[in-house]
């Protein structure tokens, strides 16, 4: 009896180990779905395929409302590395008409972490992109055979007209250097590079919509996940009207053919780019589909640098452009008035020597910038600097401070990326590299004539171009006129007016009328229009001088401030003053008058890169 | 004889248990709802359909209470007076299924009758518990008296099991050896089941653990081997309470240990292979030379388990590699963790515990389910039906069902208690450990805690067989235990 009696006792043990079972398997429970999340991220990339709806990019027009920048479709090859069952290889090949080393090769791409950090097996991965329409079409008939694939349709761009790369930009898929700062971007995405693609990405590339599908193991899809409740629809880019005037861009890049150099067009009333022309430049659409890796290399080891947009990016001595910019400086200090003459000794000739042409001394301001004399600016600068009274270093840093109101110096703020500085030098900058010795205006006499240290950008001798033309103040020049639904930036609406008094300016402008009519921009005398004008002829150390040229018209309410540089291509006169007449005429007259029909074909046929003596830059 | 069989059935109703019963009615229900949302589609079925799994489960469902009926109304001692003869029946029926069943996914277990399919195995269950309960209600027989009553035993035991190795199922197979709670219930010794813990134990670590990292031998090994010496001086510790032997193995353990940490800090390398083995060796040496003294059997069954318990470590690699086939070995490592085989044996597991892990607390809702409905989870409605009630109802839910399995268990534990005969007792403690057995596996494979071995969820798992299977268990269990006032009297 007692035998039994400890034998049913062990009923509680069989109890206690069920029960004990049963505990273990509540934790267990409790640790797979309370206190861990991972297995509810599993199970929604398992169920859902979260399809990505592309919105369309927003498209470009030019101020005329010519359409230059539009989508097309293109289609990438994507897969779900998790459902990627068994498949025919060579199928998958001749579907996409590529050989199975690519296959591997793209294979390995995508699973590389570096080149795709957003890899996941259990997200859409990207493995082909670009597919042509036929090559689309074979393979979509045959996507059943291949589990885990699928088709995502996208748009690329593409260009009205062969111009204004540099203005435009173009797009690129996202680098994982984006992904880690934009968690907008998806690894597969596109994102804008260079130009207007770049600094408007965000108003261009518009929302993503997402489509849930729900799908089954296999990856089959079942349908839309509650009918499409969830879905969210894409919000197409915002369209873009820019300030571009792209027939002129295009006539620009016509004359720069062969040249290497740039143009800006302003219209001086509101800031806005009219062209922007860099030479060498490239195609457009070069930078769209499958080949644009290719391509873009090739554009990297061309010897001209045509990714290089000279016009932002370009840092030259501006040359006699400068003069005005020293005109009213001096004017505005009182060193000269307009009646001050200054002595010519076929240059300027106190302790050293800066070499003139030759032209009647002595000479007044009007007719220093008509003649473009160096000796005036030179004796200008000099009364400047060493002004009795003051020390060179204050009065260096006045110049300077006149010279940043003026827009140089500093990125002028383009609605553009990459834009440079160029430089003006500082009081600092001449104590540092005389190392402490006393400098004095002749140690930095070139500075007066735009040489020496001072460079500039093409657009900021336009901008300067555009204030005389506007007499004293000028709108920080920008591409974009206007965007869909919302305003550009409120900076590119404000005036900014150096402090220089307007009737300066008046004369200045004066001074460059003149130059037209009978001074060194003789060339740029358009019939029927009142050109004003400034040359440049800039020394350089790369070979034959860099052919500059500046100039607004008409003198009245101007409609167009242009600068033209054209690099190591002689005198001002010989290329900048013809290029930039035919830009004012193109603009203003919309046709080239007979007369200038002439000049038209010399320019648009000469070839300055082979003269110049200089095959790589 | 008319009148008393009607007086008969009206007292079994009156004197069944109606607390099964109703346990039993839960999870029942519960598995056909669960079924419905596993094989759910977005298409939409209804309910009864009879072409859809749960219209079908329904349908087994109504037959087994029809079944459950006939089996209260029918005298209890045809079970006592039929067990063996029933017991050779369906034996046979095995044997004959291993001949005329056609190969489904390898397996040659299901007998195909036009569209309705049978798998014999599952009614080899009550048959066995029959024939083992008759076997302890046979006169005057208690297993310990002599060493043939568990060769009889055994056999009864091992004799379905070959059966159904023979289909191919293995999983079927390995449920009558649960029928070891029933043998430990009726006298064997607990040293028996606490072998099997140990060895269980031994084997996870042993295998889980490869790194070779403690004194240059692999961390599983050490391990293992720390432990049978505690547990080795335990048992000293509780059978010579009464002679200092048990204190000076822990002294001369201890001190070799100190010797060995010494000498390794000295920078003299110690295999700890050997270190571990020569102190074990020395401590049974000592225990073996107490034991001349003392004479006492307990020392023995010490030394024992000490030796068979490094003999069965340094087999396990050896059987793990040699002796078990390669997709067993796969499962077990992929139970264990050792290898994470997402796309092929642990897809299975890792998508369960993906449906399981998506439930939360509350569960996505009934018929929300993703996972389950969309196939992700192989065999949603049979094996792995779990998943869904977890993914479905969440935590709350799957620890509800849990809880009903326990209790339900609990009761027919009680049950068997109950009753004043061997044969209703171990009957009841066979479905038990049937039960058991299959809640224990079913619900850890899908978890992720048990290697993968294809048993049903009892009630739950669609399926006629088993569900038929398991209600004739419970039901002749009921109708004995209905029946135990009647025999009283």
């Amino acid at each position: 009896m007692r035998k039994d009696y400890i034998l049913e006792k062990r009923r509680y043990t069989i109890s206690g180990f069920i029960c004990l079972v049963v505990i273990v398997y509540i934790i267990r429970l409790f640790s797979l779905q309370v206190s861990e999340d991972k297995y509810k991220k599993n199970a929604d990339s398992n169920a859902f395929l979260k399809k990505v709806i592309y919105p369309a990019r927003g498209l470009m027009y030019d101020r005329n409302d010519k359409l230059l920048v539009f989508n097309q479709p293109a289609y990438d090859v994507m897969l779900i590395p998790k459902d990627v069952g068994d498949f025919d290889t060579l199928a998958l090949c001749s579907a996409l008409d590529i050989t199975p080393e690519i296959l591997a090769e793209k294979w390995a791409e995508m699973k590389n972490p570096r080149k795709n950090p957003g890899y996941s097996a259990y997200t859409p991965q990207k493995l082909m992109s670009h597919l042509s329409a036929e090559d689309y079409g074979r393979l979509s008939e045959k996507l059943y055979l291949f589990p885990g694939f699928f088709i995502q349709k996208r748009t690329v761009r593409q260009y009205s007209y062969n111009a204004a790369s540099n203005i435009l930009g173009n797009i690129r898929e996202v680098s994982g250097s984006d992904l880690e700062k934009d968690r907008y971007y998806r690894a597969g995405d596109y994102t804008g590079d260079l130009g207007i693609e770049k600094s408007y990405e965000k108003h261009l590339r518009g929302e993503k919509g997402m489509e849930i599908l729900m799908k089954d193991a296999s990856g089959r899809i079942k349908g839309k996940y509650e009918g499409g409740r969830h879905d969210v629809s894409p919000i197409s880019g915002r369209n873009l009207r820019l300030s571009i005037d792209i027939e002129l861009q295009e006539y620009g890049e016509q004359l720069m053919k062969n040249k290497i150099g740039a143009i800006v067009a302003i219209e001086p009333s509101t800031g806005e780019v009219l062209a922007m022309v860099t030479s060498p430049g490239y195609d457009p659409s070069l930078l769209v589909g499958k080949d644009r890796g290719k391509h873009y290399a090739e554009l990297v080891r061309d010897p001209y640098k045509p990714l290089y947009d000279r016009a932002l990016q370009g840092m030259y001595p501006p040359g006699s452009t400068f003069k005005p910019t020293q005109g009213l400086i001096f004017l505005q200090e009182g060193i000269v008035n307009l009646k001050t003459q200054y002595p010519c000794y076929r240059g300027y000739v106190n302790g050293l020597r800066v070499g003139c042409h030759p032209h009647g001394s002595p000479i007044a301001l009007k007719p220093a910038l008509q003649t473009s004399c160096n000796a005036y600016f030179c004796w200008g600068l000099k009364n400047f600097i060493d002004k009795r009274g003051t020390k060179a270093y204050d009065q260096l840093t006045k110049w300077k401070d006149y010279l940043v109101s003026m827009g140089y110096g500093y990125p002028l703020g383009i609605d553009l990326p990459s834009e440079r500085r160029g430089f003006i030098p500082n009081s600092k900058y001449y104590s540092d590299s005389f190392r402490g010795a006393n400098w004095s205006a002749n140690s930095i006499i070139s500075i007066a004539i735009g040489q020496g240290e001072v460079l500039a950008t093409p657009l900021q001798i336009a901008n300067l171009c555009a204030t005389i033309a506007n007499r004293g103040y000028f709108f920080t020049p920008h591409v974009v006129k206007s965007i869909t639904d919302t305003v550009i930036d409120s900076s590119y609406k404000q005036k900014h007016a150096p402090k220089i008094r307007r009737e300066h300016y008046e004369a200045v402008a004066e001074g460059m009328r003149m130059a037209v009519l009978g001074g060194t921009c003789r060339a740029a005398n358009i019939p029927g229009v009142e050109v004003c004008g400034k040359t440049g002829t800039a020394q350089n150390p790369h070979g034959k001088d860099h052919s500059a040229f500046m100039g607004f018209a008409p003198y009245h309410n101007p409609k167009i401030a242009v600068c033209v540089y054209v690099e190591n291509a002689g005198y001002g006169a010989a290329f900048g003053v013809p290029i930039g007449r035919l830009m004012i005429e193109k603009y203003l007259k919309r046709t080239i008058s007979p007369e200038s029909k002439g000049v038209e074909e010399r320019m648009i046929n000469s070839n300055t890169i082979i003269s110049s003596g200089v095959t790589k830059h | 004889m008319e009148l008393r069989n009607t007086d008969a059935n009206v007292s079994v109703f009156r004197s069944v248990d109606w607390i099964t019963i109703i346990l039993y009615f839960v999870l029942v229900c519960a598995g056909a709802v669960s079924i419905y949302a596993a094989s759910y589609d977005f298409d939409n079925a209804s309910l009864f359909d009879l072409s859809e799994a749960s219209g079908k489960q329904v349908l087994w469902i109504g037959l087994s209470l029809v079944l459950g009926c006939i089996i209260l109304l029918l005298d209890y001692r045809i079970w006592e007076t039929y067990a063996y003869p029933i017991y050779g029946a369906v034996i046979i029926l095995l044997l004959v299924t291993i001949f005329v069943a056609p190969d489904i996914k390898g397996s040659r277990s299901w007998l195909v009758f036009g569209p309705v399919s049978l798998q014999p195995a599952e009614f080899g269950k009550f048959a066995t518990a029959l024939a083992l309960a008759k076997l302890f209600d046979s006169y005057n027989f208690t297993l310990n008296a002599k060493m043939s009553n568990y060769f009889r035993a055994l056999i009864i035991i091992f004799i379905p099991i070959t059966m159904v190795l023979m289909q191919k199922e293995t999983g079927s197979a390995l449920v009558y050896l649960s029928l070891v709670f029933v043998l430990y219930r009726e006298g064997m010794s607990g040293l028996v089941l606490w072998g099997v813990v140990c060895a269980i134990t031994f084997f996870v670590v042993a295998v889980k653990f490869t790194t070779p990292l403690i004194l240059g031998i692999p961390v599983g090994e050490f391990s293992v081997l720390v432990m049978i010496m505690l547990i080795f001086v335990l048992m000293l510790l509780f059978y010579c309470r009464d002679f200092p032997i048990a204190r000076n193995v822990i002294i001369g353990f201890a001190g070799s240990g100190i010797i060995v940490t010494v000498l390794e800090l000295c920078g003299v390398h110690v295999n700890g292979l050997v270190y571990l083995l020569s102190a074990l060796g020395l401590g049974i040496a000592y225990v073996l030379l107490a034991m001349m003294r003392h004479r006492i059997q307990k020392f023995l069954i010490t030394v024992a388990f000490a030796a068979v318990s490094v003999g069965f470590l340094f087999s396990v690699n050896y059987v793990f590699g040699h002796v078990l086939q390669p997709h067993q070995q796969t499962r077990i490592m992929v139970a264990l963790g050792i290898v994470d085989d997402v796309r092929g044996v642990g897809y299975n597991v890792n998508q369960s515990k993906i449906a399981i892990g998506s439930g939360g607390v509350l569960g996505k809702g009934f018929l929300n389910g993703t996972q389950t409905k969309l196939k992700f989870v192989p065999e949603q409605h049979t094996d792995f039906i779990f998943c869904t009630i977890g993914e479905e109802e969440g935590f709350v839910g799957a620890s509800a069902v849990l809880l009903v399995f326990l209790a339900f268990i609990l009761r027919l534990i009680s049950l068997a208690e109950r009753q004043h005969s061997a044969f209703g007792r171990v009957y009841g403690y066979c479905l038990v450990s049937y039960l058991i057995f299959h809640l224990c596996i079913n619900i850890g494979m899908v978890i992720g805690l048990c290697p993968v071995i294809g048993i049903p969820l009892p009630f739950f798992s669609y399926g006629g067989s088993a569900l038929w299977g398991f209600t004739i268990l419970l039901f002749i269990m009921l109708r004995l235990d209905a029946a135990r006032k009647e025999r009283r009297d």
